[in-house]
């Protein structure tokens, strides 16, 4: 019988999960091992940060917060690929990329921790990039919708998505691939495969064998990648980031990692997965991975891990006293930021609860 | 200067703004060649090309979000859902972003988006094209509401939902979309989003719409008139931000009201203008507020649609009663 379309999906890999180098094809910017030790750098960073997250919600000081615990190649992979201006779309957990694009700790304490200031990223060039995005898979189509922007404009600049696996589920997932392959947007969607949305595995959000070649239904280049090898993630991230800014078409990229910590802290992960599944996870830390790899090249070792650090822990410490310090915004705050001008009615309603805090009611 | 309809009212208010600020779009399905399944966005693509006129693939999701992301990136776009009843898979994207965005940012990203949507029954529509679901939307802080109900209105308040720098449902009411034609000069001049239209001045008693309705309305108020009855009629126009400043007025001066609403009855925006006078004018009133509305049912398939739909007669007769009670 004749073949009216076939596919494959390549799945890339540098580093095995011992920290060896299984590929000799590395990548330009992993030939420079400066460029890796820096993103090295980011992801201890990463992990302080959530390490420091987690203890600050237990003892009370944060709200629920979602770990990115075990994701940490992905992330910073994903963030290093693009330019300045580009924009990012994440969910609510990326924060490695995030911190990448100048999105400050105290930024996520802040929001996790009940303030909407935390969403008003300062720093450039986080500053136009998409909030944290709460509702699965929404996302995706305001970087789509921004892609489309992008062409309208005749801008080189390219939106990336990050969606989850139980994301790429989603309407709005398959909406924004679907429209950025048939009017062929500079978008890409990067799946992180964490292999669990909350409860429910990875198995039973699709029968589809990889999630990338969700992305050759949409007209899209697709590849699979080993989300806790930052070189792979960084090399197929680019690739798909300068082919879709040279008008060539979007991609779906699909991270293959490990949620190590619970969904979020409001989350009891042993509830639903096996002690085992999770020991065994851990054998493919991203972290000690890139380590491993970056000691074998003599770029890395104890005393510069131990100043690294030492070095983050300062800049959380510093981070953590921020968001600590910051107090409360005024109650008119609720009010400010609903629209542009607030309506008469609007005003009215301000002034009673200004009123109320002074007491006189 | 031709007179024009009401939809064509929304053409020229498109193709105005679309043509004075390069980043106005206009997004969604069969918006493009066809011009749209009413012809609201008729001649658009050959003045402004397919990428201002952009048909999106058949998916109100992604109209939305797009719509969102566009808006983002500083872009203006005007979405259309065909129909106000396939306007329900975009609300996720509507409410819980664009009517967010500013808020969840402190102001630094924002939606000036205008979410279109034909609104209302009448027109012999099968099921799911014919329904009056503003409600909806009226409770969602940060967004406005709008329904005109002429031409002149039509081009004018679509103008200044555009520009708004806040996402705005425009909701046209599709049943007097050809109704009749008037004289609307194509100047750019944008009518005010936070007032209440007053369309006829009264003494007995005010008649309080929007939307189609407002035509039956007028006709109540001629009918009321011949049995010596002073009816106000007031178009609401933008429900939200809602100007009950000039309701108030009205009810202040005539001391009788009946709300008129073609949606259900039952939490209806009407509620919200009858809570209002209750709070702030019960002392005015000289009877009970009235309110004619659909039934709490679903709009019927179209042999009984108009059963649903209020009636001149039943304004009249509820008007009738209200000044019978005080």
């Amino acid at each position: 019988m004749p073949i009216a379309a076939k596919f494959e999906i390549e799945y890339l890999q540098y580093l095995d999960p011992e920290g060896k180098q299984v590929r000799k094809d590395l990548p330009d910017f992993a030939r420079d091992i400066d460029q890796l030790v820096e993103l090295y750098k980011l992801m201890v960073s990463t992990r302080v940060f959530d390490t420091k997250s987690i203890a600050l919600q237990r003892t009370g000081k944060l709200g629920t917060y979602a770990s990115c615990l075990g994701h940490e190649a992905t992330h910073v992979g994903i963030g290093s690929a693009l330019k300045p201006e580009d924009v990012l779309a994440p969910s609510y957990r990326e924060y490695g990329a995030q911190l990448y694009r100048g999105v400050r700790p105290r930024d996520v304490y802040m929001y996790w921790g009940g303030d909407e200031r935390g969403n008003d990223f300062q720093n450039e060039p986080a500053k136009h990039d998409f909030a944290w995005s709460v509702p699965i898979g929404t996302q995706c189509l305001h970087a789509a919708g921004s892609a489309l922007a992008f062409k309208i404009r005749r801008e080189k600049r390219v939106a990336v998505c990050t969606i989850g696996d139980g994301g790429s589920s989603k309407a709005d997932f398959y909406g924004a691939i679907n429209v950025a392959g048939a009017r062929d947007l500079p978008l890409v969607a990067a799946i992180v495969n964490n292999q669990w949305a909350i409860s429910v595995p990875r198995k039973i959000q699709s029968g589809a064998r990889t999630l990338a070649q969700k992305g050759i239904a949409a007209g899209l280049y697709c590849i699979q990648v080993d989300g806790n090898d930052i070189i792979a993630v960084k090399k197929a991230m680019t690739d798909a980031v300068e082919r879709a800014r040279a008008g060539q078409g979007g991609s779906v990229v699909e991270c293959v990692t490990y949620r190590l910590g619970d969904h979020t802290t409001a989350d009891d992960a042993r509830r639903y997965r096996g002690k085992e599944e999770v020991e065994d996870a851990w054998t493919k830390d991203p972290v000690k991975r890139l380590r491993t790899w970056l000691e074998s090249k003599k770029a890395w070792n104890k005393k510069k891990e131990d100043k690294l650090q030492a070095e983050c822990d300062d800049w959380m410490d510093n981070e953590v006293n921020a968001y600590l310090e910051t107090k409360a915004q005024p109650v008119t705050a609720i009010f400010d930021y609903t629209f542009a001008e607030l309506p008469a009615d609007l005003l009215k309603q301000r002034d009673e609860a200004m009123a109320l805090e002074k007491g006189a009611h | 200067m031709a007179a024009i309809t009401l939809i064509e009212g929304v053409t020229q208010a498109l193709a105005y703004e679309m043509k004075h600020d390069p980043s106005v779009v206009v997004l969604g399905e069969d918006v493009g060649v066809n011009g749209g399944v009413f012809r609201a966005t008729q001649g658009l693509s050959d003045k402004f090309g397919e990428w201002r006129v952009f048909d999106t693939p058949l998916d109100e999701t992604t109209i939305a979000g797009l719509t969102v992301g566009l808006a983002a990136q500083g872009m203006k776009p005007i979405a259309e859902a065909q129909f106000e009843g396939f306007i329900y898979p975009m609300m996720e994207q509507i409410c819980c972003h664009a009517a967010r965005m500013r808020n969840r940012t402190r102001g630094r990203i924002t939606c000036p988006a205008v979410f279109r949507a034909p609104w209302g029954g009448g027109i012999h529509a099968p099921e799911h094209h014919s329904e009056a679901n503003e409600h909806l939307f009226t409770n969602v802080p940060g967004l406005r509401v709008v329904l005109p109900s002429s031409p002149a209105r039509a081009y004018g308040l679509l103008l200044a939902a555009i520009r708004d720098p806040d996402p705005v449902v425009f909701f046209e009411p599709k049943r007097i979309y050809r109704q009749y034609k008037e004289e609307v000069p194509d100047d750019g001049e944008a009518l005010p989003l936070d007032v209440c239209f007053v369309l006829r001045d009264g003494t007995d008693i005010t008649l309080v719409t929007w939307g189609a309705q407002v035509k039956e309305c007028l006709e109540a108020a001629d009918a009321l008139a011949h049995e010596g009855i002073s009816a106000e009629v007031i178009d609401v126009a933008t429900l939200t931000p809602l100007d009950f400043d000039t309701i108030a007025e009205s009810v202040q001066k005539t001391g009788r009201c009946v709300i008129v609403q073609e949606a259900p009855k039952t939490a209806g925006f009407g509620a919200e203008i009858a809570a209002r006078i209750a709070e702030e004018c019960i002392y005015d009133l000289l009877a009970p507020v009235a309110r004619v509305s659909g039934w709490d049912v679903h709009t019927p398939l179209y042999r009984l649609e108009m059963k649903q739909l209020p009636s001149t007669a039943r304004i009249v007769d509820a008007a009738k009663r209200t000044l019978a009670a005080g």
